[in-house]
């Protein structure tokens, strides 16, 4: 008979099954599935912290290059205002240079100016002094005997005919 | 080079089968007159029995116990060769899991035998147990796992030399049914309580006289699901041998070892058949479980 009750088969089976569920359950699915969750959880969790850390290596990255950036500003801008100070303390040294030079020329044109005045009073003193000799030379040496008479004669002549 | 490798070793387990059946042929020529084509050697061995042969090694005889009196009915609770058959497989796989619950004690990495248990686990987890019941089926996944492994391995068992298959006797398939039974009624009232799950069998906005008819109709679905279960994989199983021992029983038919290359090939196929329906069955029988716990515990139609 293949199909035939057999209320003894159908107790040990249970019982088989029962058992087989209880020590299995113990002893193989707790730790299997534990495993499995473990090691999905661990996958899970991994894969979050990469993404975390991809976030993070990307801020940082965007983060390093506004630095960048800003530095370049900065050092743009420094570069700038160190050019501008430069122009500024060229076109001052010019400046005071200059002024510096019109101070001296001044100064000499002033210096020659009464040097000049000076060798002009010189000058004239000499020239009198000279021409008073050389008028005395000349006198003296045009002044003589008959000369002086004519001359006193002359004078005399004129005092008469007043 | 590996199916002819194949074809060879289950030629040889065939080949034994085949000296059980050419000993048993010659014992069931020898009382019914050289006629074998009755075919009662065949239900002799896949049906149950008190003895487990090793022809031609000879036999082990069983234990009688009882009949033991429970609840007032006279229970043959006696070994029979199909309760040996149980055991054994749940020997097997109770060591089997050991081995695969081991490597996982050593690393969350799996061993290369951890990791074909795994591919099962998950695919009972992941394919059968949460889709047909969510996040509420993990705390039945060892029912689950235990049914799918307990099938699978008593199919497969049956499919070694001088084993039989338990689940080929409607007894065992109809103890997983009375359990699965058990698992979806319990299952529904301990989600809705023993009165709202009742009540949810009949979906709600039926017109009032079909109520006592959709009643009925749903009461009966409770039983006839898990007998369904049972006479399944009973049949599917007892199916596969029956045809096995008919193909070597030919040879005994025409009585010439001629026919034997195409019986031996035929049986062969239908060997490999059986492994693919052994697997098929165990998935089969749980997912159907799974989604008959599913139903009664999600009960919105």
């Amino acid at each position: 008979m293949l199909v035939q009750l057999d209320p003894g088969v159908i107790i040990w089976t249970t019982l088989t099954f029962g058992l087989l569920l209880v020590v299995l359950r113990a002893t193989a699915w707790k730790p299997i599935l534990k495993a499995l969750d473990t090691r999905e959880d661990s996958i899970r969790e991994s894969m979050e912290k990469a993404e975390e850390a991809k976030r993070e290596s990307e801020r940082l990255l965007e983060e390093n290059r506004k630095n960048f950036a800003s530095a370049e500003e900065k050092a743009q801008e420094l570069i700038k205002e160190a050019r501008e100070l430069a122009e500024k303390l060229r076109g001052e040294s010019v400046a005071k240079a200059s002024a510096e030079a019109n101070k001296l020329l001044d100064k000499a044109r002033e210096e020659i100016e009464r040097d000049k005045q000076q060798a002009i009073a010189q000058l004239h003193g000499l020239v009198a002094e000279l021409a008073v000799k050389a008028a005395e030379k000349i006198l003296s040496e045009t002044m003589d005997e008959a000369r002086q008479k004519k001359l006193v004669e002359n004078y005399l002549n004129s005092l008469q005919n007043n | 080079m590996i199916l002819g490798l194949m074809k060879d070793s289950t030629l040889v387990s065939r080949g034994s089968d085949t000296l059980r059946t050419v000993a048993d042929s010659v014992r069931a020529a020898a009382s019914q007159a050289g006629d074998a084509s009755n075919g009662s050697w065949i239900i002799g061995h896949v049906a149950d029995s008190h003895t487990l042969e090793f022809a031609p090694f000879g036999e082990i005889h069983l234990p009688h116990i009882g009949p033991v009196n429970i609840l007032g009915l006279p229970v043959d609770l006696s070994i029979t060769k199909h309760v040996v058959m149980l055991w054994m497989a749940g020997i097997l796989l109770l060591i089997a899991m050991r081995i695969a619950a081991r490597s996982y004690k050593k690393s969350l990495i799996p061993g290369k035998f951890a990791s074909v248990v795994e591919i099962l686990v998950l695919f009972v987890r992941d394919d059968i147990v949460l889709p047909s019941m969510g996040e509420k089926g993990k705390k039945f996944l060892p029912y689950f796992l235990t049914l799918f492994f307990f099938i699978l391995f008593s199919n497969l068992f049956g499919l070694l030399p001088y084993a039989s298959t338990p689940t080929g006797n409607i007894n065992v398939t109809a103890a997983l049914a009375i359990i699965a039974f058990f698992v979806i009624q319990i299952a529904g009232i301990m989600r809705y309580g023993l009165l709202g799950y009742f009540k949810g069998l009949v979906p709600s906005g039926m017109p009032t006289f079909v109520l006592p008819i959709m009643a009925i109709v749903e009461i009966l679905g409770l039983f006839t699901k898990p007998f369904a279960l049972c006479v399944r994989l009973f049949a599917n199983m007892i199916a596969g041998h029956i045809v096995i021992f008919s193909l070597i029983g030919l040879i005994f038919i025409f009585g010439t070892v001629l026919i034997a290359p195409i019986s031996v090939g035929f049986a062969l196929f239908i060997e490999v058949l059986e492994l693919l329906i052994a697997t098929i069955q165990a998935y089969i029988f749980t997912i159907l479980t799974a989604l008959f716990v599913g139903m009664a515990i999600h009960q919105d139609h």
